[in-house]
C-alpha cells in the first residue's frame, strides 16, 4: 500500500460571509481577494508541508492543476513539482496535472514532464487529467465537445515524443509539427507511470486498462459515496480481461488524525467546515458546460442510477454527519485506521491520496495530523496488498544513484 | 399546424438531416437557433403563410446525424449549402435565427453569389466589448426565461412544455437533448461567439433584412446596428415586446419584416 501526501493549496483567507457575497469560489471569483504578499507565505508553507511529508515516510507527494480557483492555487503543477524535485530525495512526485488538452503544442507537457523526471532522478508520476469543465471550458476556453478529441491527440503526441529516438512529423488535427523532437527524454522507460484522474466516464476506464494506466478517482465526497463507482471500474477491468492488481487504482480521501475522536473534532472541525462551506462554494452553472460529458457517459450514469454529487453537497453537514457519510475520515489513530482499512479493501485501491491539510488549517495542526498519521496509522496499513508488492507497472522506478542537490557548488578544482 | 417532415441524405450519405417542410410559394430555407425547432412551431406556421418553407435541423438536433464531422464554422457553412443542394433548391430566400442567423450570414459572406435574399433574426456572430453577449453555457434552467423572453412568464410556460423534470425519464431525455444540442452549438459559440464573421460581412451582396427584439438580453440590439453597418444596404427592423426569442413572442411581426425581402 502506498500513501501520497496531498494539498489542494487553498486560499486560507476567504471571508466569513463568502457564500453570501460571492456566487462561486471558481471561475468568476474576483482576484482582488488574492493578496500576493500573503500568497508568498502560503505557498512556502504548503511546500514546507509537502517536504515534511517525505521525512515522515510518505511514498509520494501530490500536486494538481486548477485554474481561476481559490481552493486550488496550482495553475502550474509542474512548477510546484520542480520546487519539490530539488528539496526532496526519495518520494515520488505525483503530478496530477497536466491537463494535456490545454497546452499548445502539447509537446510542451512531454518536455516539462521529462525535465521533472530527469531532475528528480526518475521520481515522476505523470498525471494526464482531462480536467474539470470549470478549468478546461470556462477558465481555459476549450470548446466542450472537442475537448476529448484534443485530449486524445495530445496523448498520442506525448507518448510518441517520449518513445521516438529521432525527430518525427506529427500531423494532427489540432497540432502540426514538422519536427517533433523531445529534448530531454524521461529517465523512466518506456515512460513514467501514468495516472489518469477521472470522474467515472466509461471511456476513461477503457483508456486506463488499454494503456496500463492507473485510474485515480479524486472525489471530495468520500469513500462510501465512491463505492458504486469503483465497483463499476473493477467490473470493467474484469470485462476487458485485465488482472485486478489494486495498484490499478488510486483514491483521494480527506483525513484528520488526533489523539482522540473528540480532540479531532475540536482541532480540525473549523477547517473542515471552511473547506466544505467556502472552498466548495461553486456556482452550479459552472459545474459542467454542455458537451463536456459525452452522451454515452450520461446514459450510463442514468442506467446505473448514479447520482452525480454537486460540489456543494457537504456544506451545512455537521462533523458527525461528515464522518458517518464518509466525506472525511477523522478521529483517533485507531478510528482512522479502521475506516481506512475498510476504504482500501472495499474500493480495492493500492494508492491513497491523503488530504491531510484541509481548508484553512494552520501549519501546526497540519504537522500534528500528518505526524500522527505517519507514526500510528500508516505502518498498520502498509502491508495490506503485500501479495502485489512486485507489481511495478504503476509506480516510479528511480535511478539507483542520484545526484545530491548542492554538491556541484561545493566542488573544488583537484 | 404541423409541418411535413422527412430525413434527407447530405454530403454523399455522411450526414442525415431532418427537414420540416410547410406552405407554398417561393422557397425559403430557415435555419433554427440554439434552441432547435419543433414541427409545430408557430414561427414555422407563420412563415408557411407566405413561403414554401424548408427548415433543416442541424446535426445534433432531433434525429439529424453527423455532428462529429462538423467541428468549425467552415464545416457548418458548407454543410448548410450541401443541405440546400440536397433539397434541389436554387438560391432560396435564406433566413436564420440566433445561431442559425450566424450560419446564414456566413453562407452569404462565403458565397455571395449563392445568397440573394437574406433574413437575419437576432443573429449571433459578432462580439462588441461594450455590448457583450450573455454566457448561455453557464446559465441555469431557471435563469433562461428572463434572459430569452420579453415576457418571462410566457417564456417559463414555453420552456416547461417539455414536461416535468422531476420525472427521471423526462429528465434523462432533457439532459441528453440539451447536451447534444449545446455540444454542437458550442462549436460555433463557445466561449465567445465570434468566428471572424465581422471580417467577412463586407462580402455579402444579398438584399438583407435584420430583425431584432427590442428587449433582447441575450444578444443586445446594438448588434443589429453593427450588422447593418457592415452589410451594404441592410435594413434593421426592431420588434416591440420581444426578447431574443422574438420568433416565438412576435412571429407575425418577424414575418412581416421578412416580407420586405420579397
Amino acid at each position: 500500500m502506498r500513501f501520497i501526501w496531498f494539498n489542494l493549496m487553498p486560499w486560507p483567507d476567504l471571508p466569513e460571509d463568502f457564500r453570501e457575497k460571492y456566487r462561486s469560489v471558481w471561475v468568476d471569483i474576483p482576484s482582488a481577494l488574492y493578496d500576493p504578499a500573503r500568497g508568498h507565505e502560503v505557498y512556502n508553507t504548503y511546500l514546507d508541508q509537502l517536504e515534511f511529508a517525505e521525512t515522515v515516510g510518505f511514498d509520494g507527494l501530490g500536486v494538481n492543476e486548477h485554474h481561476a480557483n481559490a481552493y486550488g492555487l496550482m495553475p502550474s503543477p509542474c512548477l510546484m513539482a520542480a520546487a519539490l524535485a530539488r528539496r526532496t530525495s526519495r518520494a515520488a512526485l505525483v503530478v496530477l496535472g497536466s491537463s494535456i488538452a490545454l497546452y499548445e503544442p502539447p509537446i510542451r507537457v512531454a518536455e516539462e514532464f521529462a525535465m521533472l523526471d530527469v531532475i528528480s532522478g526518475g521520481r515522476l508520476v505523470a498525471g494526464f487529467p482531462v480536467g474539470t469543465s470549470m478549468d478546461t471550458n470556462f477558465a481555459y476556453g476549450r470548446v466542450p465537445d472537442l475537448l476529448r478529441e484534443r485530449y486524445a491527440e495530445a496523448h498520442e503526441l506525448i507518448r510518441r515524443a517520449w518513445a521516438e529516438d529521432a525527430p518525427f512529423v506529427f500531423n494532427g488535427r489540432y497540432t502540426k509539427l514538422r519536427y517533433a523532437n523531445c529534448w530531454p527524454k524521461p529517465i523512466q522507460k518506456p515512460h513514467p507511470p501514468i495516472f489518469i484522474p477521472g470522474g467515472g466516464s466509461v471511456e476513461t476506464w477503457d483508456f486506463c486498462v488499454e494503456n496500463t494506466y492507473n485510474y485515480s478517482y479524486l472525489s471530495f465526497f468520500g469513500y462510501l459515496r465512491a463505492r458504486k463507482l469503483m465497483e463499476g471500474y473493477w467490473q470493467r477491468v474484469a470485462e476487458l480481461g485485465a488482472d485486478d492488481s489494486p495498484y490499478r487504482a488510486t483514491f483521494a480521501q480527506i483525513i484528520c488524525v488526533a489523539e482522540t475522536d473528540a480532540e479531532a473534532e475540536r482541532l480540525y472541525g473549523p477547517h473542515v467546515s471552511y473547506f466544505f462551506n467556502r472552498c466548495l462554494h461553486v456556482f452550479p452553472g459552472f459545474a459542467e458546460a454542455p458537451g463536456y460529458r459525452t452522451v454515452k457517459t450520461i446514459q450510463a450514469e442514468f442506467l446505473r442510477q448514479l447520482a452525480r454529487p454537486s460540489l456543494g453537497e457537504g456544506a451545512k453537514l455537521s462533523w458527525r454527519e461528515l464522518i458517518e457519510l464518509g466525506y472525511i475520515v477523522a478521529g483517533s489513530p485507531e478510528t482512522v485506521r479502521q475506516r481506512l482499512e475498510e476504504l482500501i479493501k472495499t474500493l480495492r485501491v493500492g494508492n491513497l491520496i491523503c488530504g491531510i491539510h484541509v481548508g484553512d488549517m494552520p501549519p501546526d495542526k497540519t504537522r500534528h495530523s500528518t505526524e500522527l498519521f505517519a507514526r500510528k496509522v500508516m505502518p498498520q496499513l502498509k502491508g495490506i496488498w503485500k501479495e502485489y508488492e512486485g507489481d511495478e507497472r504503476f509506480w516510479i522506478r528511480p535511478l539507483e544513484k542520484r545526484a545530491v542537490p548542492g554538491s556541484a557548488a561545493r566542488s573544488v578544482p583537484a | 399546424m404541423t409541418a411535413r417532415s422527412h430525413l434527407l441524405d447530405v454530403a454523399a450519405g455522411q450526414r442525415k438531416v431532418r427537414v420540416f417542410e410547410a406552405g407554398a410559394g417561393p422557397p425559403l430555407v430557415f435555419l433554427h437557433g440554439v434552441d432547435g425547432l419543433s414541427e409545430d412551431s408557430p414561427f414555422l406556421a407563420a412563415l408557411a403563410r407566405h413561403w414554401h418553407v424548408f427548415a433543416p435541423l442541424l446535426p445534433g438536433y432531433g434525429d439529424s446525424e453527423g455532428a462529429e464531422s462538423l467541428r468549425d464554422m467552415l464545416a457548418v457553412t458548407l454543410h448548410s449549402f450541401d443541405v440546400i443542394d440536397a433539397l434541389g433548391l436554387d438560391r432560396p430566400i435564406l433566413v436564420g435565427h440566433s445561431l442559425g442567423g450566424m450560419i446564414a450570414a456566413e453562407m452569404a459572406a462565403v458565397a455571395p453569389r449563392e445568397v440573394e435574399r437574406l433574413g437575419l433574426v437576432a443573429p449571433a456572430g459578432l462580439w462588441l466589448d461594450t455590448y457583450p453577449v450573455s454566457d448561455l453555457f453557464s446559465k441555469l434552467p431557471r435563469e433562461l426565461p428572463a434572459l430569452l423572453f420579453h415576457d418571462p412568464e410566457l417564456g417559463e410556460r414555453m420552456l416547461a412544455a417539455g414536461g416535468d423534470l422531476n420525472d427521471p425519464k423526462i429528465l434523462e431525455g432533457f439532459v441528453i437533448r440539451n447536451t447534444r444540442q449545446l455540444a454542437m452549438a458550442g462549436k460555433l459559440l463557445f466561449p465567445v461567439p465570434d468566428r471572424g464573421l465581422d471580417e467577412r460581412l463586407y462580402r455579402i451582396r444579398a438584399k438583407t433584412v435584420v430583425v431584432w427584439g427590442e428587449d433582447d438580453r441575450m444578444i443586445p440590439p446594438a448588434h443589429g446596428e453593427a450588422f447593418c453597418h457592415a452589410i451594404a444596404g441592410a435594413e434593421l427592423v426592431t420588434v416591440r415586446a420581444a426578447g431574443h426569442m422574438v420568433t416565438l413572442e412576435q412571429p407575425s411581426a418577424v414575418v412581416a419584416a421578412l416580407a420586405r425581402l420579397a
